[in-house]
């Protein structure tokens, strides 16, 4: 089917490309820094959105692959003086790989004993990479600063960066909804729906489930690398933060799993919240807890998110919201 | 032969639920399983499609030995069933659920391809105007008849449906008949497990009685009704062994 009949594709597609080409065309340093956080946590909502979402799998411990791809990709770069792009694919296509190993263990289990194990892996990482001394052990890695120069300096790296985000929020948007609109996506949606029910239908669970996770793994090692070199370091406390993982699962729920432009969505809104949050001193110390009492909220009043509450309650916007 | 099992045993911890069970199957029948209940008949479906490897035996599917293969495996060689308790994939469509069906059954169809399949199959159940609801809202004879749609959306050579007709009411019930004839007239060979006596007597060709775990009666209906081990093991239940002979 042609692109103009999948308004679903090309609205989220649209709006973001013309948000990115906003920030660029202004020029703004501090507007460009926003949406760097902005974008880098839809991307990970998205990505985590094809496990959660599509495939009923909830890994808490997702950020683990932004931690890991992260440390990779600025590993290469910073120490083996990479190309960024090239750094950033490398620690994409590491987390994927590594999803890809744990995928065929850990997604044996279901329910809370999947979403604890995954917490787990988290905390393996971290403590491994603290004592890994490749990796600068616990104080990590710096950048040099004549890397910067085969960027023609900091502010035009810094730009470069944001353009490597904003490519990858492109395609990740591409690749939810080509998922959820493939046979394959049909595929994980049954296991999450009735994974018992898939198998004897005939959905290979085991591997539907493991590509899922090797996806969904891809991006964060992506946005690792970008965010770690847009900051000039990597320490373990950084990369492997739990409570990154737990709200970028508050931005899914807030937006619609399942659902292609929900979890970009959720993740502005949620961002939006929290930076006012932040700012208050009210509430300065207490935005975990209420990101909490948010997603109590949202399971109890509104499961489906933003956008699928809007799906079910105008069908008409179906097509136009995916 | 499309399907023959041979000396199946399965056991839970130390209950055997089958003892030796040991039948054939030629093309184009339709063969009613019954017998009390724990007899072990939702258990034989799942050792036959691979949901439990059975503990001793052997089943072959149409020439080809598939003993603990995974469920998946078995669909895409062209054995499909429906549950006892229905299993509505709820958030997705009625149309998707089906679809599921024919994606991942004997053909691998591409999304296309299997919603063709899907409309096809929702028109023969009577299930084609819900299309677009989400499974979860059917009530529970339109569950049945998805959970129906679903496995033949598959277009299995064996199909094998566990109480198909429990929570029907009489109407209901004439409607399923007839469509799981309509069915069978497309060369699709049928297991059923059914509790509804005289529904079952007159739709098989065959009976197979399961009393714990085994079986003690093999044969037309007739014969199965007339034979005294069945009546036997249904006395606990009078009403039924009654409705058996004069089913
Ligand atoms: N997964 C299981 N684990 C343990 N026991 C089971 C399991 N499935 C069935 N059983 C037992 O096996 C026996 C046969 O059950 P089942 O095959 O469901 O009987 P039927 O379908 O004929 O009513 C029953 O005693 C039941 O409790
Ligand atoms: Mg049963």
């Amino acid at each position: 089917m042609t692109l103009w009949r999948r308004p679903g594709l090309w609205i989220p597609l649209i709006l973001v490309f013309l948000w990115g080409l906003l920030i660029l065309v202004s020029g703004l340093d501090s507007m460009r820094e926003v949406t760097f956080t902005l974008m880098m946590f839809a991307t990970l909502a998205a990505s985590l959105n094809i496990l959660l979402g599509y495939t009923g799998y909830v890994s808490f411990g997702h950020i683990v692959f932004f931690g890991l791809g992260g440390y990779t990709g600025f590993y290469l770069l910073s120490q083996r003086g990479w190309p960024l792009s090239l750094a950033a694919v490398s620690g994409g296509l590491l987390s994927a790989a590594v999803a890809g190993l744990l995928g065929l263990a850990v997604l044996r289990l279901r329910g809370a004993y999947f979403a604890l194990a995954t917490i787990g892996i988290n905390e393996a990482a971290r403590a491994f990479i603290s004592n890994f001394s490749p990796f600068g052990g616990a104080t990590g890695l710096f950048v040099n600063f004549s890397y910067y120069q085969s960027y023609g300096g900091a502010g035009r790296a810094l730009w470069l960066t944001f353009i490597s985000l904003w490519l990858t929020i492109l395609l990740v948007t591409v690749v939810s909804y080509g998922v959820k609109h493939s046979r394959f996506g049909l595929g994980l949606m049954a296991i999450r729906e009735d994974e018992d029910a898939a198998l004897v239908m005939g959905v290979k669970a085991p591997q539907a489930k493991t590509i899922a996770f090797v996806i969904s793994a891809f991006f964060p090692g992506i946005v690792g690398t970008l965010y770690f070199f847009k900051n000039g370091n990597v320490e373990p406390g950084d990369a492997f933060q739990l409570h990154m993982s737990i709200e970028t699962l508050v931005m899914i729920m807030l937006g619609g799993q399942g659902t292609v432009s929900g979890p970009l969505l959720g993740a502005v809104t949620y961002q939006g919240l929290r930076g006012y949050l932040l700012t208050s001193p009210l509430f300065k110390s207490l935005h975990l807890a209420i990101a909490g009492l948010v997603l109590l909220l949202i399971v109890l009043f509104l499961p489906a998110g933003a956008i699928g509450w809007l799906r079910q309650r105008f069908q008409g916007l179906r097509r136009f919201l995916e | 032969m499309i399907l023959e099992v041979k000396d199946v045993t399965k056991l839970f911890g130390g209950l055997q639920a089958l003892n030796h069970v040991s039948f054939t199957l030629p093309e184009g029948q339709i063969l009613g399983l019954i017998g009390p209940n724990g007899a072990g008949k939702t258990t034989l479906f799942n050792v036959i499609n691979g949901v439990f490897p059975p503990d001793q035996g052997r089943v072959t599917l149409r020439g080809e030995d598939i003993t603990g293969l995974p469920p998946y495996e078995v669909a895409r060689r062209g054995l499909a069933r429906t549950y006892q308790v229905v299993r509505p994939l709820a958030d997705l469509t009625v149309l998707e659920n089906v679809m599921v069906g024919s994606c991942f059954g004997r053909h691998c169809y591409s999304l296309h391809q299997a919603a063709q399949v899907a409309r096809e199959v929702l028109q023969q159940v009577g299930l084609v105007r819900h299309s677009a609801l989400p499974a979860g809202s059917l009530n529970v004879a339109e569950k049945k008849r998805l959970e129906l749609a679903r496995a033949v959306a598959a277009q299995p050579y064996l199909l094998l449906l566990d109480e198909v007709l429990a929570g029907l009411n009489p109407s209901e019930i004439a409607a399923m008949l007839d469509t799981i004839r309509r069915i069978r007239d497309t060369g699709v060979t049928i297991i059923m497990i059914e509790h509804v006596m005289q529904a079952v007597m007159n739709i098989s060709e065959r009976i197979l009685v399961l009393d714990y775990g085994q079986i003690i009666a093999d044969g037309s209906p007739q014969e199965v009704a007339n034979n005294l081990a069945v009546i036997e093991a249904y006395l606990g239940d009078p009403k039924l062994a009654a409705r058996l002979l004069t089913g």
